[in-house]
């Protein structure tokens, strides 16, 4: 008879406004295992590892820990109390403050008000100990440590609350080779004792090497649960986590216009550490693809291009003119335009109208020795706004009112509105639903039929395909493939950039 | 600034916008300017003002209640436009400052240095006009090693700023060798300007006059140019500011530069109260115009504020100093219900700002 299940989730929705993140997410972990949990960008895992840890309540739904019906998840330090720890990808400790104080904090061990160091550090190395790592000392300052070696400090903090369960997300990302297989070691010295693991990761080989059994998630629902890690056919799990519920709307692409003048030309930049000796162009009119996970270095080389990052090496060639590396001011002034990652905090002027945001970066033409024309330049960015159809239709309203998909056809106004040959687009669609999408994707191409070049970076491989014109698959800073977008589909992609990994 | 670049703004290589524009709509725009959300936020804006104002009335009202006979009394009121003369210029090179997202503790020691550098032996050989001259000079002297460090030395403002306000002070006590300096028979032009002969109309003093000035000048920068428009979004939110392509480290420069001219023109006005420079001059300047901007409602953060404001925030203290000298009041207890007031007018702005927050239609 096998042993009653640690962890049972069934029915799980947690709805935000305009997404429905989890739409019926079952999960069952059993005592001991590590089970992976496996998903596209947007497929859920994160929300539910949320809602797991009491960061967000669901809408409905069970969860049963330990036999308890009720669990009482309201608050990540209550279900640390009941025993479920999470490791996150930016590791939640207090840099200046040492490993034994880190472990403890929260429930510092104290008597009448003072904190016992000595029992803490004792407890401490005892911990690190039990993990393997004896040599990472109790007093030790936490921000002089490696990332690995502050994993290993997170999981003993979580050993000190007694978890029966842990959660990583993406631990691997931050970690050298040599570390990860240390990583492994004492994921299974977890098992042995009775912990459970949560392990989620986008590279297939370490599930097949560290995990027991699989749960698939896609558009917020499980698709497969409890498939024997090891023995499960790649093909299999890629078909589980391909395949939309929702169709996206393209646009029809036009004829390829090999005669197109070239606006881009990346010859050999290298970032040191993330990319390195990258080739590349874009034709005027086209949309060219760069498809790969998070990490795989897709926004660094937006951003390098860009100006905002400044190459080792390499040179950008925009309409037959070379680029002073790492000047943005330079490439906007040649003609670039980059609608940033992260809208909120690279792109928009959040206290600013939406007027102002869309003149921001065409001031110049305003001015008048310095004077700003600021009929014209409103006037200006009402065309723009209409010509969008940014709503509400007003260009003097705070910015920050707008919705998602708003904003961003905002940032697109901007470099309309200045009148760029080349725009750099990072995640256009994040966090914009899915009516709104299908209005920026008809825009960006439209953008593009008027001669711009347009270079796309999305972690929805479905976009990139379905969007672009040329895809170049990207994994750990290098092009593994450049192709027709036609001549690729979703699951050679995801072979592409979850396989073959060098490790 | 930026001079060079403005002629490349109209050769921008897509020429007209690729989308086209929408004829049809650009009639009603007359008529949408006028109404809508935004008139209601300028009324807002407005009322936040005049919180400050109504504030002001009620110093007023209780500086006659208090000294019928003395306070409204046209040479009082003299006092209190000079005194607010001096620190107002100070607080619109301020208002600049933190609105770009800075700040300034060197104010007061710069003031320092350029009164005593203006008045050694060696400047008054040269005129008046050197006087003026070295002034403004080590005010935008001082303002752009701030700025140089803080924007391209990439240190953080508080730090480089407050390291200027030690060792520009220190230069000055250096320099005067701890005297004050007194300017001598053949530079009295300036100290003229002090009395009441060269009033404007026999009424206004030139300092009010020229206090006037900076600030019209200030409100027509910030409101009206690019440089204004630049400052509150490199501000607001610098990262978003850069990656638009702004100069953001060229703009932070020049925004020290201002303030450090501002204090340059300040430590002429003392100049001309004083008809000296001494190393005393400006102690605590920095906190007063720090005060004046906050409770005129810009954010210490950047990105927001109005120069009416901070002027109004200066008017406001003056007048409460006026009112406790009158009344015999001393420093001390000035200096409590100066602190008493930042904590309140913080406090009804939050106030204010969060009903704001709340009735937002978005």
């Amino acid at each position: 008879m096998p042993e009653p299940p640690l962890l049972v989730m069934r029915g799980i929705v947690k709805e935000f406004p305009g997404v429905r993140a989890l739409d019926g997410v079952d999960l069952e972990v059993r005592p001991g295992e590590v089970h992976c949990l496996l998903g596209q960008n947007g497929a859920g895992k994160s929300t539910l590892v949320k809602v797991l840890t009491g960061a967000h309540q669901p809408d409905s739904g069970d969860i049963v820990w330990r036999g308890d019906q009720t669990p009482q998840l309201t608050s990540p330090t209550a279900a640390l109390r009941l025993g479920v720890a999470t490791i996150y990808q930016e590791l939640d400790l207090v840099a200046g403050l040492s490993v034994a104080t880190n472990i403890f904090l929260g429930h510092e061990r104290s008597a009448f008000g003072f904190s016992r160091r000595g029992e803490m550090n004792h407890a401490a190395r005892e911990l690190l100990g039990r993990l393997g790592h004896p040599e990472i000392s109790p007093g030790a300052e936490v921000g002089r440590l490696s990332a690995a070696a502050r994993q290993i400090v997170s999981m003993a903090r979580a050993l000190s609350y007694d978890a029966r369960l842990i959660v990583m997300d993406e631990p691997s990302a931050a970690l050298a080779h040599d570390e990860v297989t240390n990583l492994f070691r004492v994921i299974r010295q977890l098992t042995a004792a009775g912990v459970a693991v949560i392990y989620i990761s986008h590279r297939l080989e370490e599930i097949r090497e560290v995990g027991d059994r699989v749960t698939v998630l896609k558009d917020g629902r499980t698709v497969a649960a409890g498939l024997p890690a090891r023995t499960t056919p790649t093909a299999m799990l890629v078909a589980h986590m391909t395949g939309r519920a929702y169709e996206y709307v393209f646009p029809p692409r036009p004829q390829a216009n090999e005669g197109a003048p070239e606006i881009l030309r990346v010859e050999g930049l290298t970032l040191p550490g993330v990319f390195r000796d990258l080739t590349f162009s874009v034709r005027a009119g086209e949309i060219v693809g760069l498809a790969g996970l998070v990490g795989a270095g897709r926004s660094e080389i937006l951003e390098t291009v860009y100006g905002a990052r400044r190459p080792s090496a390499g040179r950008v060639v925009l309409e037959g003119r070379e680029l002073r590396g790492g000047s943005v001011v330079a490439a906007v002034r040649a003609g670039m335009g980059l609608a940033p990652e992260e809208r909120k905090s690279q792109g928009l002027l959040l206290l600013d109208t939406v007027a102002g945001n869309v003149s921001v970066a065409s001031l110049r033409r305003y001015s008048r020795l310095g004077w700003l024309d600021r009929r014209r330049e409103l006037a200006d960015a009402r065309r723009q706004t209409r010509a969008l159809d940014i709503r509400p239709d007003d260009p003097r309203r705070p910015i920050r009112t707008l919705s998602g998909g708003n904003q961003q056809k905002a940032l697109l106004a901007r470099w309309l509105l200045k009148g760029c040959r080349l725009l750099l687009l990072d995640e256009p669609t994040r966090g914009v639903d899915v009516g709104a999408r299908a209005e920026l994707y008809a825009l960006i191409r439209r953008l593009a039929d008027s001669g711009v070049g347009i270079v796309l970076v999305s972690s929805e491989i479905p976009e990139v395909l379905g969007l672009a014109d040329r895809v170049l698959v990207i994994r750990e800073g290098r092009v593994l493939r450049e192709s027709d977008a036609r001549e690729l589909d979703e699951h050679q992609v995801l072979d592409l950039v979850m396989e073959g990994s060098n490790r | 600034m930026n001079g060079s670049d403005g002629v490349r703004a109209e050769e921008h290589p897509g020429g007209t916008p690729p989308v086209p524009p929408a004829d049809e709509h650009t009639r009603v725009e007359t008529a949408a300017q006028r109404t809508g959300p935004s008139g209601l936020r300028l009324r807002i804006a407005e009322l936040r003002n005049l919180g400050l104002l109504g504030v002001l009335a009620l110093l007023i009202l209780a500086g006659s209640l208090t000294r019928p006979a003395e306070f409204l009394a046209y040479d009082n009121v003299v006092v209190i436009l000079t005194l607010a003369s001096v620190s107002g210029v100070i607080t619109v090179g301020m208002t600049f400052v933190i609105i770009g997202g800075g700040i300034d503790l060197s104010v007061g020691a710069i003031v320092a240095l350029a009164t005593v550098w203006a008045t050694t032996k060696a400047t008054q050989m040269y005129g008046t006009g050197g006087v003026v001259f070295c002034a403004l000079a080590v005010g935008v002297g001082c303002g752009l090693v701030n700025g140089l460090i803080i924007a391209y030395g990439r240190i953080v403002a508080f730090i480089v700023t407050i390291a200027m306000l030690a060792s520009a002070r220190g230069l000055a006590i250096n320099i005067s060798s701890g005297h004050t300096q007194t300017l001598n028979a053949d530079n009295q032009t300036l100290v003229n300007l002090g009395y009441k002969d060269a009033f404007v109309f026999g009424k206004i003093p030139p300092l009010v006059i020229m206090f006037a000035l900076v600030v019209g000048i200030g409100w027509v920068v910030l409101n009206r140019t690019t440089f204004g428009r630049r400052t509150f979004a490199i501000g607001g939110n610098p990262e978003a500011a850069r990656l638009a392509g702004l100069n953001v480290r060229l703009h932070t420069l020049l925004l020290y530069v201002l303030s450090g001219l501002c204090c340059g023109v300040a430590s002429l006005m003392l100049i001309v109260l004083t008809g000296s420079g001494t190393s005393a001059n400006g102690n605590l300047y920095e906190l007063d115009a720090i005060a004046a901007v906050i409770i005129g409602g810009t954010l210490l953060t950047g990105g927001r504020g109005t120069l009416v404001g901070s002027v109004l925030g200066v008017l406001v203290f003056t007048t409460i100093s006026d009112i406790f000298t009158l009344n015999n009041l001393t420093t001390a207890t000035q200096q409590v219900a100066k602190g008493v007031i930042i904590v309140i007018a913080v406090l009804v702005q939050r106030l204010v700002a969060e009903r704001r927050a709340g009735g937002d239609p978005g």
